[in-house]
């Protein structure tokens, strides 16, 4: 099933949530949308669902208008942030709702369904919580049978809100993983929303970033990274060390000082440059394009981590660059910043 | 031996008297026990000695005369009565109270706070009134009085009348205790069900139904509470026609006027129990709702 | 979450079970109230104001606010102090006492009615030692005003324990910590929290009051001027059929309490305003 979303804007008020967004989705890709919250992901999401309508637009499934279709006709199998497992039902009948409403024409046998539950129940490997209500499960659990739920109709599309976001750490990490494995296994069509970037990165096939309603990029997860399309996505993602300077004649200015560095096609005027933290080198002073003065540094974990002055036009500015342990690193040493890879970005983008 | 025994049982209480004299959260032991004191004495006065003079008086000539006060043929009536506009009004506050849950519950439109406002209004109104209101459109001098003479049609003083000033008075009662609750379990349960192909009445009675049957449950017996025991509007819409129009409450009046009060006493004991069973199945009912709200790991 | 713009709603049923509400709503309630208005209407100004300002009319007008602020400033200071009972002390029966509180909500009113009066007639288990220090309750305004604190008990109660309950127990271990005597700390942190709750509950009480029938009728004594309340006015006048002086009276009556829950609107949104300050 491929999903087409074409011109979808969303109002709730005076507030744009959604704004002209346009996307493709093709047959069994594992797509994630990321963003901030109040980005428009979940609101997206949920459109697609059917669980919310767009104020203009369409959504088409396999070419085909989904928006003339109400949420229980769209075979999309949908997953809640906070599961909405009914509570009053235990695990067996959540799982097996969504055969029971079928209509009679189409209803399997009470056998057929208690065998469909069961397998579900063996894919999500919790078969043994079969008579458990949602209020004795654990949150990871829970989440693994609202999926369980969502996959007993069949859905021709599986949609997930923040599928990891009420999980405590280990947990969120370990259910990654067997989403991802599941998706292999199943292969169905998949979109889940998340604000973790490293969620998105490690699940996901292909990543959509979002912000304030619109899409700002489209990837695999090594072109979101590595070829940012916007300020946004390359402060967004990744670490980075970001600097304001000037573009003028075709040079990048830092501090009213030229820079030996391209500007890459930004514009003449105010820009800011976007470095990934493991992509600045630094060495002694001289060393590099950029010289700065060491102000405090802190051991990390397997790093030292420094706060480097920088002289700029208005007063300086404190950067946080990191260094192996081993080197000697004291507040007071004049540095040289060399970037092995940048990005500049014109501010008004 | 003997010492350590003298020594050890006095040493945790001196402690604990010291610590309840010093807790920056409750007042020295004489103001403690004259408030409890006051509330207790108060609640006695005024509460529970009305509710035992009514059974010392129902009981005062014995069982025998209690017994043959609430077996009289008006006595029967008027229990029946009394049970066919409780029904009445309960069954359309109910499926009102669930219709007016749904819509201010589970959507947003505007004007919703002033929609609660008109639903709580009969609450505040006088009983009274609340009896005058319909005299007003169907009396003899009422708007639709002649339109309805003419067609012979009885509201007033009979029982459509009685059951419709009594489901004015009751009216909020059921929505009332449905809209906070259902607010609170928000929508997701319903979208889920709706996600999942269930029609919007599968999501009703298999989701939403059986998470608000304890709310519900509340309600009607509130609601039930009220218009068993409604007064003051009754007593204006219904002509007291002995044997006809007169509910129980009213039997109450009647014969207390008439100096019977054993029989008026007798009939006041059934309310009462009335009103004791449902303070005690509200208890109950408030320690199901309390366990039912699930807690969310978020 | 559901969207009030969106050219549909996700779940269904919106437009049947708001349809219902509005009909029924229109035809129980605000219909026949539209109709007393109405009624009124039939009254010119001079006419509406002669019935409103009779000896009688305004007597009862009288009797009815002026016993129902009394009871509810009763209500008010022991509410106050039921409320802290039950929910700052543990005392035996204190589960019972917590449960009686709603008695009056639950007894049907003529019940509590002929209750007070045999409890407070002449010979009544209160009347009859009352009676020999030269009180006379029943069939007196006293008798109207214990009946009028009877219904009012729950109201001052309900509305402050959850707040009470709710309360941060750190605000009060601060101001102690801060040098506050226990007194101190009662009266300036502890009663203004309370203060929004109180008066509503006031509020509440005090309008219950008024508009009261059948707890107070059998007590009353119900002599014209004297301890006649308007509610009984107004049954009066419908019973000669002077349907217009009854409709003044009620109006009268509805007026004044749709302005009682305008202000207790306006109590809560303040307390809520002012609730994230602290």
């Amino acid at each position: 099933m491929t999903i087409e979303v074409r011109n979808i804007v969303k109002k709730f008020g005076s507030f744009t949530a959604l704004d002209s967004v346009d996307l493709k989705v093709g047959k069994g890709e594992l797509l994630a949308l990321l963003g901030p919250s109040g980005s428009g992901k979940t609101t997206l999401l949920r459109i697609i669902a059917g669980l919310d309508w767009p104020d203009g637009g369409e959504v088409r499934f396999d070419g085909e208008n989904a928006l003339a279709r109400g949420a229980g006709e769209r075979h999309v199998g949908f997953v809640f942030q906070h599961y909405a497992l009914f509570r009053h039902m235990n695990v067996f009948e959540n799982v097996a709702f969504g055969l029971r409403v079928q209509p009679r024409a189409v209803r399997l046998n009470e056998t057929a369904i208690k065998k469909r539950v069961n397998e579900l129940l063996d894919l999500v490997q919790l078969a043994w919580l079969s008579d458990r209500y949602p209020s004795q499960l654990s949150g990871g659990q829970r989440q693994r049978i609202a999926l369980a739920r969502a996959l007993a109709i069949e859905p021709r599309i599986l949609l997930l809100d923040e599928p990891f976001g009420a999980l405590d750490a280990k947990v969120r990490k370990e259910l990654r993983r067997w989403l991802r494995s599941l998706h292999d296994e199943i292969h169905v069509t998949s979109i889940f929303v998340t604000h973790d970037q490293e969620e998105a990165l490690e699940v996901a096939n292909r990543v959509v970033v979002m912000d304030k309603g619109r899409i700002e990029q489209i990837g695999t997860p090594g072109e979101v990274y590595d070829n940012p399309a916007t300020a946004f996505v390359h402060g967004f993602i990744g670490e980075s060390i970001v600097l304001p300077v000037d573009v003028r004649d075709g040079r990048v200015e830092l501090g009213g000082k030229p820079l030996n560095l391209e500007p890459q096609g930004a514009g003449a005027g105010p820009s800011r440059l976007f470095v990934r933290r493991h992509d600045m080198q630094v060495g002694p002073a001289g060393s590099g394009v950029i010289e700065g003065a060491v102000r405090r540094v802190r051991a990390f974990g397997p790093i030292q981590r420094a706060d480097v002055a920088l002289p700029g036009g208005e007063g300086e500015t404190l950067i946080e660059i990191d260094t192996p342990r081993d080197r000697e690193l004291n507040p007071g040493d004049l540095v040289g910043l060399q970037p092995r890879r940048y990005r500049i970005f014109s501010a008004s983008t | 031996m003997a010492q350590l025994d003298l020594i050890t049982p006095v040493a945790p209480v001196r402690i604990r008297e010291i610590s309840a004299e010093h807790d920056a959260r409750t007042e020295p032991r004489l103001i403690r026990l004259s408030i409890i004191g006051i509330a207790v004495t108060f609640l006695s006065i005024f509460v529970v000695l009305p509710l035992v003079v009514v059974f010392t008086q129902a009981f005062s000539r014995g069982i025998g005369a209690y017994l043959a006060a609430l077996a009289e043929p008006e006595a029967l009536s008027a229990i029946k009565l009394t049970l066919l506009v409780a029904a009445i009004s309960v069954g359309l506050n109910l499926i009102f109270g669930l219709a007016a849950a749904w819509a201010v519950a589970k959507f947003d439109f505007p004007g919703k706070t002033f929609l609660i406002t008109l639903i709580d209004l009969p609450f505040s109104v006088s009983p009274v009134i609340s009896g005058l209101v319909f005299v007003l459109l169907f009396g003899a001098q009422g708007f639709f009085g002649a339109w309805l003479q003419a067609r012979d049609i009885h509201i007033l003083f009979a029982v459509p009348g009685i059951a419709l000033a009594t489901t004015f008075v009751t009216f909020p009662f059921v929505a009332r205790a449905l809209i906070p609750l259902m607010q609170e379990q928000g929508t997701q349960e319903e979208e889920a069900a709706l996600s999942l192909g269930a029609s919007g009445l599968q999501t009703f009675f298999r989701v939403t139904l059986p998470n608000i049957k304890w709310g519900l449950l509340y309600g009607v017996l509130l609601c039930n509470a009220r218009a068993m025991g409604e007064f003051g509007a009754v007593s204006v819409v219904s002509g007291h026609i002995r044997g006809e129009t007169n509910t129980m409450p009213l039997l109450v009046e009647i014969l207390y006027n008439e100096y019977q009060f054993v029989a008026s006493f007798a009939i006041a004991s059934l309310l009462a129990m009335l009103a004791l069973v449902t303070l005690v199945m509200k208890t109950i009912l408030e320690s199901r709702l309390q366990e039912g709200q699930v807690p969310r790991d978020d | 979450m559901s969207g009030v713009t969106g050219r549909r709603r996700t779940l269904p049923g919106f437009g049947l079970t708001m349809g219902l509400t509005l009909t029924w709503l229109s035809l129980i309630v605000l219909l026949p109230l539209a109709g007393l208005f109405l009624k009124t209407f039939e009254l010119s100004l001079a006419q509406f104001f002669e019935i409103v300002t009779s000896r009688r009319t305004l007597n009862a007008l009288k009797i009815s606010f002026g016993l129902a602020f009394l009871a509810a400033l009763v209500n008010l200071v022991m509410g106050t102090i039921v409320v802290w009972a039950l929910v700052r002390y543990r005392f035996p029966g204190r589960r019972l006492f917590d449960a009686v509180v709603d008695i009056p909500f639950a007894l049907p009113t003529a019940v509590a009615g002929v209750a007070l009066t045999a409890l407070f007639a002449q010979k009544g288990w209160l009347g009859a030692p009352l009676a020999e220090l030269g009180i006379k309750v029943a069939f007196t305004p006293i008798g109207i005003f214990i009946a009028m604190v009877f219904i009012g008990i729950p109201f001052v109660v309900r509305t402050v324990q959850p707040v009470l309950i709710d309360l941060d127990p750190e605000i009060e271990e601060a101001a102690a910590s801060l040098g506050a005597s226990r007194w101190n700390t009662v009266t300036r942190v502890i009663l203004p929290s309370l203060t929004p709750a109180l008066l509503t509950g006031f509020a509440l009480a005090f309008a219950r009051a008024v508009g009261e029938y059948g707890s107070v009728i059998f007590i009353a004594g119900n002599l014209p001027n004297v301890s006649e309340i308007a509610p009984l006015l107004i049954v009066i006048r419908l019973s000669e059929f002077r349907y217009a002086d009854a409709t003044a009276i009620a109006v009268v009556m509805l007026v004044v309490a749709f302005l009682i829950i305008f202000l207790i609107n306006r109590v809560q949104r303040w307390a809520q305003t002012r609730v994230p300050a602290f």
